[in-house]
């Protein structure tokens, strides 16, 4: 057993970061997020001897990312919605030029400024691409403090083994909240790095570059299938999700992160009510679990989809069914959350009054 | 290499090596340019690579090519190096130094790059003092999109947007980076030197091999801008380019050191 | 007095013809031929024999096409 801790989810995520082993830190204060750069400004650098640098702006953070995890460094940087927009065109490089590293959006309500409250309004962003050019993130999506910790130290193992971005799509609900958190020992930070880094050209040897350029035509749409073909690889390699009472289901609620959290309880309450309902949580938003919707599809009346924006996971729901079953929405924007009991409201008007 | 006397008598009982005054250095990559011919990027990747080779620290350092027509100095310098985002290598930059300190680290900047998108980079990473080398190229022009306006443009110079001259009263006043850094406290060495004359060549070496040395004594960041040309995109020959320079660059842009470190 | 004797090998298809290294070599002894190499740009060559090694050309030819030598010949 690990350390058992009461934290709030930044700091949990903070906390496990400087026990994955994390070799730089950098980021740029915003809520609901800044007690991630808070708490490692602490003691994270006496402690591992991690790099802790507040940037001047996002734009210089994932930059500094870029650099960092181009000499193949254990990196991370953390952000909320409007500094994740500020990141885009750094992430596209990363993920062209094939570099490790985690990040992680508090996902708070928008669009522009918007609101400091929880939303799920980035779910386009993370999961479809962001920046510019065909390129996908891994994307976690945790639901408690506890997988704040876990996933950490799972997205870095991912980060490396794919030479990809990973980003942990959080809110700032799970940010803020206070839980018990099993916590994983202190790791060592790497003191090998890949043949690809750029640590100094070896004496024997070629000297290595990080780029993302590549005029000729024909050698970028190579690049592009080896992308590609890594994205697929992904796909079959990597899907996480985490499924409750399916097999007598006769409706499916689905939402990932608090939405999921917030689902199960309707789950208990429709259930109470007689209705037999299952809940599909997929924790990995890319790769999308797929193949789990597309076999419920088969044999359940319908799918409702709750998220916290104008329903965007729902298309990717939609997809992986095929318009075998029906897939309804619900969702509240722009930093509400839905209650339950109107998760419940919503399902009997949709699927038990509607078919009445 | 090939001798290609045509009308001289070559006397090759000379070019022993006991003789040797000049080489390429080694740490130049067999790729040829592809600059412009006359461009003084090429001079400045070649002295630069001459310097690295002469304190033999070609296994020691990481550089950061920039987005300008330089873009690929990977291809040509023999060292690690990452290519950052148009304006970011100072950040980049800063990335690979603070989790490598004991290496050299420099960027190697346009004055788009430096002077316009990656202002704030710039100015952040010497106002936190990296202990970095920044070589800024200032041609007074965006070179690589084909000659538009730069920050550093003269007044009254001709870009191809600003094709009536660099009006500075609705366009801004040519931006002196230099002078805008040095007074920064984490900032130790800051000099403008040109390629534009072999005088000036070993001058701008000597200024890169002094920051470098800098470096390595860990005294802070150190901006080595080098006045160059753009033959091209200012539609001169490379000698009337390298005159414009003499006659108009020099005498906006001061050569010489702007700020050197306190001698302990 | 020591005479310096020089001599240069030029990487003709490195060349780019940029002329530089005509207007610094104080003896004069480059030219650009009427020939061009396989990137079509006309080529620099040399036309006399007084060169001193002073390596100006080398220092100021942007794509370090020249190699420089130098002996020094002491004369009685
Ligand atoms: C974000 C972004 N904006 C614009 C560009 C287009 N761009 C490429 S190079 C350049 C200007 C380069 O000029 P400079 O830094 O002076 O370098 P030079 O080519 O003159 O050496 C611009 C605007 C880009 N690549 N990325
Ligand atoms: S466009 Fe200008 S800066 Fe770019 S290579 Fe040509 S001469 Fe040099
Ligand atoms: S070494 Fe000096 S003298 Fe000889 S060709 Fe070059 S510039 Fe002229
Ligand atoms: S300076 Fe170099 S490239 Fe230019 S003409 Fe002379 S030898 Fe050729
Ligand atoms: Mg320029």
């Amino acid at each position: 057993m690990g350390e058992i801790k009461l934290m709030k989810g930044n700091e949990a995520l903070a906390e496990a970061m400087i026990r994955a082993g994390c070799d730089a830190y950098f980021g740029y204060p915003i809520t609901p997020q800044s007690e991630v750069l808070e708490y490692l400004s602490k003691d994270a650098t006496q402690r591992t001897g991690m790099v802790v640098l507040q940037a001047e702006s996002e734009v210089a953070a994932i930059n500094m990312i870029y650099g960092a995890a181009g000499c193949g460094r254990r990196v991370m940087t953390t952000s909320s919605s409007p500094g994740i927009s500020l990141m885009q065109e750094g992430l596209s490089y990363i993920a062209s030029a094939e570099l490790p590293c985690v990040l992680a959006n508090v996902v708070r309500g928008g669009p522009g400024l918007g609101t400091i409250q929880p939303s799920q309004a980035d779910y386009f962003q993370s999961v479809k691409g962001g920046g510019h050019g065909d390129y996908r993130l891994i994307v976690l999506a945790p639901s408690s403090v506890q997988e704040m910790v876990d996933f950490v130290r799972l997205s870095f193992d991912l980060a490396e083994k794919y030479r990809n971005p990973v980003m942990i799509l959080t809110d700032g609900a799970i940010g803020q909240m206070m839980e018990k958190v099993e916590l994983f020992d202190q790791m060592p930070r790497k003191t090998e790095f890949p043949d690809w880094a750029t640590t100094g050209k070896p004496k024997d040897k070629e000297r290595r570059y990080i780029t993302s350029l590549h005029i000729q035509p024909e050698k970028m749409e190579e690049i592009n299938k080896h992308l590609q073909a890594k994205y697929k690889q992904i796909e079959k390699d990597e899907v996480r999700y985490e499924a409750f009472n399916l097999d007598d289901a006769e409706y499916v609620l689905t939402g990932y992160g608090l939405g999921a959290r917030i689902c199960r309880k309707a789950m208990d309450i429709l259930r109470e009510k007689g209705y037999k309902v299952g809940l599909v949580r997929p924790i990995t938003l890319f790769p999308f679990p797929k193949k789990v919707y597309e076999e419920v599809a088969n044999r359940v009346k319908g799918i409702l989809d709750v998220e916290m924006n104008a329903g965007q996971m729902v298309e990717d729901v939609k997809l992986s069914v095929c318009g075998k079953t029906r897939v309804e929405y619900y969702g509240r924007m722009g930093g509400m959350i839905p209650s339950p009991e109107e998760i419940v409201e919503n399902f009997e008007k949709l699927f038990i009054k509607g078919e009445a | 290499m090939s001798n290609n006397i045509e009308t001289a008598k070559f006397r090759p009982e000379i070019c022993v090596d006991e003789n040797l005054v000049y080489r390429k250095p080694s740490t130049l990559l067999p790729e040829p340019f592809h600059y412009c011919p006359g461009c003084g990027h090429s001079t400045v990747h070649k002295i630069f690579m001459e310097v690295v080779e002469e304190m033999g620290i070609e296994n020691d350092i990481i550089g950061v090519a920039p987005v300008g027509c330089s873009v690929f100095a990977y291809h040509y310098m023999g060292v690690d190096m990452q290519q950052a985002a148009h304006g970011r290598a100072c950040a980049v930059a800063t990335g690979i130094k603070r989790v490598q300190p004991d290496k050299y680290v420099f960027s190697y900047q346009g004055d788009g790059d430096l002077a316009a998108i990656g202002t704030g980079e710039t100015i952040h990473a010497a106002n936190r003092g990296e202990n970095i080398l920044v070589i800024f190229i200032n041609n007074g022009i965006y070179g690589m999109t084909s000659g538009q306006m730069a920050p550093t443009t003269l007044e009254g110079m001709v870009s191809t947007t600003s094709p009536h001259g660099r009006d500075v009263k609705t366009q801004g006043y040519p931006l002196k980076m230099s002078e805008l850094i040095a007074p920064l406290p984490g900032v130790a060495y800051v000099t403008r030197q040109s390629v534009h004359k072999p005088a000036n060549v070993r001058k701008a070496k000597k200024a890169l091999r002094q920051a470098l040395e800098y470096q390595k004594q860990g005294l802070g960041f150190c901006l080595v801008e080098i006045v160059s040309n753009c033959p091209s995109n200012w539609r001169m020959t490379p000698a009337q380019a390298n005159q414009y320079i003499d006659e108009k660059m020099l005498a906006f842009y001061k050569l010489g050191d702007i700020k050197v470190p306190e001698v302990k | 007095m020591a005479k310096a004797l020089g001599e240069i090998i030029i990487d003709i298809e490195k060349c780019k013809g940029c002329a530089l290294c005509i207007d610094a070599c104080p003896e004069e002894v480059l030219s650009l031929t009427n020939k061009i190499n396989k990137k079509g740009y006309q080529y620099i060559v040399t036309v006399n024999s007084n060169c001193t090694g002073c390596a100006n050309c080398a220092i100021i030819c942007p794509d370090a096409v020249i190699t420089v030598y130098r002996k020094i010949e002491k004369s009685a």
